[in-house]
C-alpha cells in the first residue's frame, strides 16, 4: 500500500496544515498519512534572508518515506533557488517530492492586515499545484485552472483550487490517482 | 504548444544551472544544461536550441560573450539571453550589440523570465507558421505542380518556367474559369520573386475611382472619405508580382496611368506630388480578345504592346479533354478532405459524364460540379448519377423561359423555383447547384414567399 504524505516543518500552525492535508485527502486517490519535518535551518543564506528551496528537497528525498506515493512538505520559510527572487514552492517534475511555503502567500507579507482563509485557500491551491508537478503536469495555459503558473499572489488569487477538464483527465489517465 | 521548443542554460555553477533548467522544465519545456561555453557549443552543434539562457561570466577561456557569438555562428535565428549577477552598463551594452536578445540580472523576478520566455516563443510560432505558409504557399502554385498532360498546356507551363525569373510583362489570355490566375502564381513562385509578395487585383470587380486609388493608392484627404494615406496594391507588391485580372475591363483613364508605370515603373498616389518608384513586375489577365479590342478602339495599342511582352493563351478545358480526368481526381481528393466526406473516387461512369459535358465555365465549373456531386453523393465512389444535373441543367437552360421585360428578382425567384423543382425540394442541393449557401437560399425563400 502506498500513501500520499502530507508534513510539515515545526514552525507552522495546525490549523492550516491540516486544510492542506485534508485537501489532499479529498483530492488524491491514495490514504494520506502525516509527517513531521525537520526544521529547514540548514538550508538558510544569510545573503539572501532566504532559504534554499534545493536544499530542503533533498532533505526531503533523504526523510520520503519508502512507502511514501508522494511527499508534499509546507513549511513557513520563504524559499528560494538561485536564479529566482522567490519561489512560492518547489517539486520534483515527475518525482516524489514537493515543497509550499507559506511566507509569501500570507496577506501580511504584502503589509495587509491578516486573513486565515486567505491564506488557507492560497495553500490549498498551491499544493495542489506542487503536487500536481510530482505526477509530471506542467505549467497549464488555462488561467483557472490549479496548474497554471504563478509568479504573484494576483494570478494564485485568480485561479482556481481545482483542475482544469485536461488535467483532471491526465492525472486519470496516466496516473489514475484523482478520486 | 511549448513542448516543441528547446531551451540550453549554459552556466558553469551547478545549481544555477540546475534550477533554471527546472523551473523551465515545470513551465512545459523540454530543457539541457551545459557548465562551459564548450559544452554549450557542442550542444549546439547536436540540436536546434530555441532559447539560450548564458551567464556572463564563465572561466575556462570562453566567457558569455564569446559563446554568445559562437552560437550565433552556429545559429543565427536562435535567441540568446545573457544573465548575470554582476550587471554593468558596458557589459549589457556589449552583449545586446554582439547580438543578445535580452540582458536579465540574476536573482531575477519569476514573472520577468516567464513573461521574457513567452515573449521570445511567440515570436517563434509566429515566425514558424510564416515558414510553412510560405513553403505551403510555393508548394501549391509551383509550375510543377499545375496538372496536366496536355501538350499544349505543357508548353505553356515550360515558357511559365522559362520566363519565371524574368521582369517582363505577361499577358495572360483565356476564357473565364481556365486558371489564369493559377498559371500567373505559378510563374510568380517558380522565380527569383517567389519570397516577395504576389498581389492580386480584379479590375473588372472596382469602379474607376476606387480601382485608381486600390492600385496606386492616395494620400491623406486626396477625396472624401481618405482620412489617411494609403498604399496601392502597386507599393505593397514592391519587389514581387502583381496580377492584374480583367485588364480588359479597365477605362481609358487607367490605362494610361498602366502605360506610365510600365514605362518609367513609378506613378503617383491619388492626390499626390511625389513620385512612387516601385520595381514589380506586372502579369495581366483578360478573357476578352485584347486585340479586337485594339481593333476596336477600346483598348490602347501601346499598353496592349507594353502588356504583350510574354504572351500566353489557356486553352479551354473542352479543348484538352485528356486533363479532365487528372484533375477531377484531384479535386475529389482535396474537396473531400475539405468538406470533410469520405469520397475517394469517381468511377468510369462518373467520368464518362464528365467528359461527355461541354464545360463552358472551364476548370472552375469542373471544381464546382465535383464539389457539388460530393455533397449531394450517397457512397464514397461519385456514379455516373451523382452527375445528372450537367445533364439536367444543360438540358433545362434550353427549357427555361425568360419573359422579355422581367425584372432581376423575378427572374432570381423564378431561377430558385425551377431548380427547387427539379431537386424536388432537397434545400441542400439546390443551393448548392445555384452557388450559394443553404441559409442565403432560406432566406430568399422567405423573400420571394416560394411554397414548398
Amino acid at each position: 500500500m502506498k500513501y500520499f504524505y502530507v508534513g510539515a516543518t515545526p514552525e507552522v500552525e495546525r490549523g492550516v496544515f491540516v486544510s492542506v492535508r485534508d485537501r489532499m485527502a479529498s483530492e488524491y486517490g491514495a490514504p494520506v498519512k502525516e509527517l513531521r519535518l525537520p526544521d529547514v535551518q540548514f538550508a538558510y543564506d544569510a545573503g539572501r534572508k532566504q532559504y534554499r528551496s534545493m536544499d530542503v528537497l533533498e532533505m526531503l528525498a533523504r526523510q520520503c518515506p519508502a512507502d511514501a506515493l508522494k511527499l508534499l512538505a509546507v513549511t513557513e520559510r520563504d524559499l528560494f533557488v538561485p536564479v529566482l527572487t522567490f519561489v512560492f514552492g518547489q517539486a520534483q517534475l515527475g518525482g516524489r517530492i514537493a515543497v509550499v511555503s507559506l511566507a509569501r502567500l500570507r496577506q501580511e507579507f504584502y503589509g495587509l492586515a491578516p486573513s486565515p482563509e486567505v491564506l488557507v485557500e492560497r495553500a490549498a491551491k498551491e499544493a495542489l499545484h506542487e503536487s500536481g508537478h510530482t505526477f509530471g503536469l506542467v505549467h497549464c495555459t488555462d488561467r483557472s485552472c490549479a496548474m497554471s503558473l504563478a509568479t504573484n499572489v494576483r494570478h494564485i488569487d485568480g485561479k482556481q483550487a481545482a483542475w482544469c477538464a485536461a488535467c483532471a483527465a491526465l492525472l486519470l489517465r496516466t496516473q489514475g490517482v484523482l478520486r | 504548444m511549448k513542448t516543441h521548443w528547446q531551451i540550453l542554460v549554459v552556466d558553469d555553477e551547478e545549481v544555477m544551472c540546475e534550477s533554471l533548467a527546472a523551473w523551465l522544465r515545470e513551465d512545459g519545456y523540454h530543457v539541457d544544461t551545459a557548465s562551459s561555453g564548450r559544452e554549450a557549443l557542442e550542444k549546439a552543434g547536436q540540436r536546434d536550441y530555441a532559447i539560450y539562457f548564458v551567464d556572463l561570466k564563465m572561466p575556462g577561456g570562453m566567457d558569455g560573450i564569446e559563446t554568445m557569438m559562437q552560437i550565433r555562428r552556429l545559429h543565427p535565428e536562435a535567441s540568446i539571453i545573457i544573465i548575470t549577477a554582476y550587471a554593468t552598463v558596458d557589459t549589457a551594452i556589449t552583449a545586446m550589440k554582439e547580438g543578445a536578445q535580452e540582458y536579465i540580472v540574476k536573482p531575477c523576478n519569476p514573472e520577468e523570465i516567464s513573461l521574457l520566455v513567452n515573449r521570445i516563443i511567440k515570436v517563434k510560432n509566429l515566425q514558424r507558421e510564416n515558414t510553412i505558409l510560405r513553403k505551403k504557399l510555393s508548394r501549391h502554385y509551383r509550375v510543377n505542380d499545375v496538372i496536366s498532360k496536355n501538350s499544349r498546356m505543357q508548353e505553356i507551363l515550360s515558357l511559365a518556367h522559362e520566363v519565371s525569373s524574368l521582369r517582363s510583362t505577361v499577358l495572360i489570355q483565356g476564357e473565364s474559369g481556365t486558371g489564369k490566375e493559377m498559371v500567373a502564381r505559378a510563374v510568380h513562385y517558380s522565380g527569383d520573386r517567389a519570397s516577395r509578395p504576389f498581389v492580386a487585383v480584379s479590375c473588372a470587380a472596382l469602379a474607376e475611382t476606387l480601382l485608381e486609388s486600390e492600385l496606386f493608392g492616395h494620400e491623406k484627404g486626396a477625396f472624401t472619405g481618405a482620412g489617411q494615406q494609403k498604399q496601392g496594391k502597386f507599393e505593397m507588391a514592391g519587389g514581387g508580382t502583381i496580377f492584374l485580372d480583367e485588364i480588359g475591363d479597365i477605362s481609358a483613364k487607367l490605362q494610361v496611368d498602366l502605360l506610365r508605370v510600365l514605362q518609367d515603373r513609378s506613378f503617383y498616389r491619388v492626390g499626390g506630388s511625389e513620385e512612387v518608384k516601385v520595381d514589380v513586375r506586372v502579369i495581366a489577365a483578360t478573357h476578352v480578345n485584347l486585340q479586337q479590342a485594339v481593333a476596336a478602339g477600346k483598348f490602347r495599342e501601346d499598353l496592349f504592346y507594353r502588356l504583350n511582352v510574354i504572351e500566353i493563351r489557356i486553352p479551354p478545358l473542352r479543348d484538352r479533354r485528356e486533363d479532365i480526368p487528372l484533375l477531377a481526381e484531384h479535386f475529389v481528393e482535396k474537396l473531400s478532405h475539405e468538406l470533410g466526406r469520405d469520397v475517394e473516387r469517381i468511377t468510369e461512369g462518373g467520368l464518362k459524364a464528365l467528359m461527355a459535358h461541354d464545360w463552358p465555365g472551364n476548370v472552375r465549373e469542373l471544381e464546382n460540379a465535383i464539389e457539388r456531386a460530393i455533397v449531394t453523393c450517397r457512397t464514397s465512389s461519385l456514379i455516373e448519377d451523382d452527375f445528372q444535373f450537367l445533364v439536367d441543367h444543360g438540358a433545362g437552360a434550353k427549357n427555361m423561359q425568360i419573359p422579355a421585360g422581367m425584372t432581376m428578382q423575378e427572374m432570381e425567384k423564378l431561377l430558385i423555383v425551377e431548380t427547387l423543382r427539379r431537386t424536388g425540394g432537397n434545400i441542400k442541393e439546390s443551393a448548392a447547384v445555384l452557388g450559394i449557401d443553404r441559409s442565403t437560399l432560406y432566406e430568399k425563400i422567405k423573400k420571394y414567399e416560394i411554397p414548398r
